[in-house]
């Protein structure tokens, strides 16, 4: 069976959120919203679920930190314990207080890294890789609800045209795959 | 939509759409540059030869070309090193610490902050590494397993501390700058004619969609970021502050300083952002969404770190008298009125005198003296880490070793040549990326936009219900 997708697009961000409220009231289901910034509230109006990326930074975080404490003792406890000032370096928590700073930094270096490569992969945002976006106004100042007729069975096409044009759209675009 | 009193002054003048705002930010990268562009490019380029130049020169003569001696072993080096560290702060600290308290005036110029603190932080990575001498030696200062025994680089020290939190803080600051980068650049690709543009602003782009998930993950990794540059950006220049304060010398044997060089990272580099900022708005036309507003809010904030900075010298002059240590002492009152007093003197002109004029409203709304207490203070931050430095060093314990620093032609060419160097790439930058955050700034527009605030009875997104 032949799919059609649907974009519709808007002009205004508050008038796409109606929009999308009005269509999801009639039980359709959006599969996508382009837009050139992001639109706040949309998320859970599309029955998007939040991102767990900030779960996935505390975890390499902690590798972060774990990684720079086993690396400073096997440095400078283990495998050769330094004598600096006569300050005493036989244990880890003897010299603890100088391996905050490179803990801190560590920890934060893993994080950040860490989490901006999974945001790439997780995005599919990587050098050289083709744009999604329907129109490149999307980018610009035009926002695009994007409905498929695979995931919205029990309405007919002419019934899906109707419920959009009741939203306020400035254009519809429909698209066999 | 969160709404915003009427009161409050718009950040976004006239009357703009979405649209325009695309235009206003595109323009300047879609059309020839101005024949000023080319003029100031070629000075910045050669400048920045000349101290390539030097550098090498240096590399392969040895560092003793550089003035140096027995007594003061660090001078405009690390002096240049601070300096440019420290104006490498602003931008993160508008994009991070502004983020966190939902500043959303930072909008308007946390893009090109954060370019300008990124090419300060090469700068200042440059002196270190050329101070090693065998530059092609650097990569020793990592822990790496090698052939000397078991010998690793000393993590108590805090110079090696410093290599991990410059690099961290570089790395972290250019993948900030870059994920806030990647949409903008899908918005140039989309709107690029000519083939060569498109290609390669589509591989800058990464193949951004504007996907409703790929914003969401775009909104928290913005935050989480902003949540982990903020510490780190205190923790960078507290360790810079480090390598003088853990040492016995006096005048550098300070427990204040991580504050106080905290304070005065923030206030020079307020201070270069508004050099930037004000010549870029008139170059680039952005003056609708850079204006007074914005000066005056970057203006309070280096009055208030100036402020910080002044307490700091005079609580240091405090206490070299209270601790009751005469060398501390001496060294305090070596700096005001010995050999170097002219130094101590302009430094306490420009950092202290000069912020305190900007408790007048008409005097910090001014453009033109804005433009000059920015580099006033720029210099005046300059002396500050040669006085700490300079003056530390060349009178100590011992006075048969007592010096004097005179700077070579090869030590002014280096410093020349690396804001040469910057300068090199700012304009590169300004030239070929969207110097305001478009799509961002797009967010605020009906929130603080001059034509959506007056109007009589806007349309406020979620007020309907």
């Amino acid at each position: 069976m032949a799919e059609k997708v649907f974009y519709a697009m808007y002009d205004d961000d508050d008038i796409l959120k109606d929009g999308a409220k009005h269509l999801v009231s009639k039980g359709v289901k959006v599969s996508e919203v382009f837009s050139p910034f992001p639109i706040h509230g949309i998320d859970p109006i599309i029955g998007l679920k939040n991102t767990r990326l900030g779960i996935m930074a505390f975890i390499y975080g902690l590798t972060g930190l774990l990684l720079a404490t086993i690396g400073m003792r096997y440095f400078m406890v283990t495998d050769w314990p330094m004598n600096i000032g006569g300050k005493p370096n036989e244990t880890y928590i003897d010299n603890m207080l100088a391996f905050v700073p490179i803990t801190f930094e560590f920890t934060v270096l893993c994080a950040a890294h860490g989490m901006a490569i999974t945001y790439m992969l997780r995005n599919k945002t990587l050098p050289g890789m083709p744009a999604y976006n329907p129109d490149p106004r999307t980018t610009d100042d035009r926002f695009v609800i994007e409905i498929r007729t695979s995931e919205n069975s029990k309405f007919s096409v002419e019934e899906l045209n109707g419920i959009l044009k009741e939203t306020g759209i400035v254009e519809l675009d429909q698209k066999e795959i | 939509m969160h709404k915003e009193a009427a009161i409050r002054e718009p950040l976004i003048l006239g009357h703009k759409s979405y649209h325009d705002i695309t235009e206003d930010v595109c323009r300047p990268i879609e059309d020839k540059a101005p024949k000023m562009w080319y003029i100031l490019f070629g000075i910045a380029a050669i400048i920045g030869l000349y101290g390539v130049g030097c550098i090498l020169y240096l590399l392969g003569t040895g560092v003793g070309v550089w003035g140096l001696n027995k007594t003061i072993g660090w001078a405009w080096d690390i002096t240049n090193f601070v300096w440019w560290v420290g104006i490498g702060h602003a931008g993160t600290l508008i994009s991070a610490v502004l983020l966190l308290f939902r500043q959303k005036w930072r909008m308007a110029i946390n893009r090109s902050a954060e370019a300008m603190t990124i090419f300060a932080v090469f700068m200042a990575g440059l002196f270190p590494l050329i101070h090693m001498g065998r530059l092609w030696l650097g990569y020793w200062v990592l822990p790496l397993p090698n052939q000397f025994g078991s010998l690793w680089v000393n993590f108590n020290s805090p110079l090696l501390w410093d290599v991990f939190a410059i690099s961290t803080y570089l790395s972290v600051s250019l993948v900030f700058w870059y994920i806030g980068l990647i949409p903008d650049f899908a918005t140039i690709r989309d709107r690029a004619k000519k083939p060569v543009a498109k290609k390669m602003y589509s591989i800058l782009s990464f193949g951004w969609s504007g996907r409703a998930k790929q914003w969401n993950r775009f909104e928290l990794i913005s935050l989480v970021l902003a949540g982990l540059a903020t510490p780190l950006v205190f923790s960078v220049h507290s360790i810079v502050s480090f390598d003088f304060a853990t040492s016995v010398i006096p005048g550098w044997h300070t427990t204040i300083f991580p504050p106080y060089f905290v304070a005065g990272a923030v206030f020079s580099g307020f201070a270069m952002v508004q050099t930037l900022m004000l010549v870029m708005r008139k170059a680039m036309g952005l003056e609708a969404y850079i204006h007074t507003k914005h000066v005056e809010y970057m203006n309070i904030v280096i009055m208030v770190t100036g402020s910080i900075v002044g307490t700091a010298y005079i609580t240091e002059l405090f206490v070299s008298w209270y601790s009751g240590v005469e060398y501390e002492a001496y060294a305090f009152i070596n700096r005001a009125s010995g050999p170097y007093w002219w130094a101590y003197w302009s430094m306490m002109t420009c950092n202290v005198l000069s912020p305190q004029l900007m408790w007048i409203k008409k005097l910090r709304t001014s453009l033109i003296f804005t433009f000059i207490i920015s580099i006033v203070v720029n210099i005046g931050m300059w002396f500050e880490r040669y006085v700490i430095i300079v003056t530390s060093l060349h009178r100590d314990y011992l006075p048969s070793s007592w010096s004097m620093h005179f700077p070579t032609h090869i030590d002014i060419g280096v410093y020349v040549g690396t804001i040469g160097l910057f300068f090199v790439f700012f304009l590169l930058f300004a030239r070929f990326f969207p110097v305001l955050p478009l799509n961002e700034v797009k967010t605020i527009l009906k929130s603080s936009g001059e034509s959506y605030k007056n109007a009589p009875d806007a349309h406020h997104g979620d007020d309907k219900h």
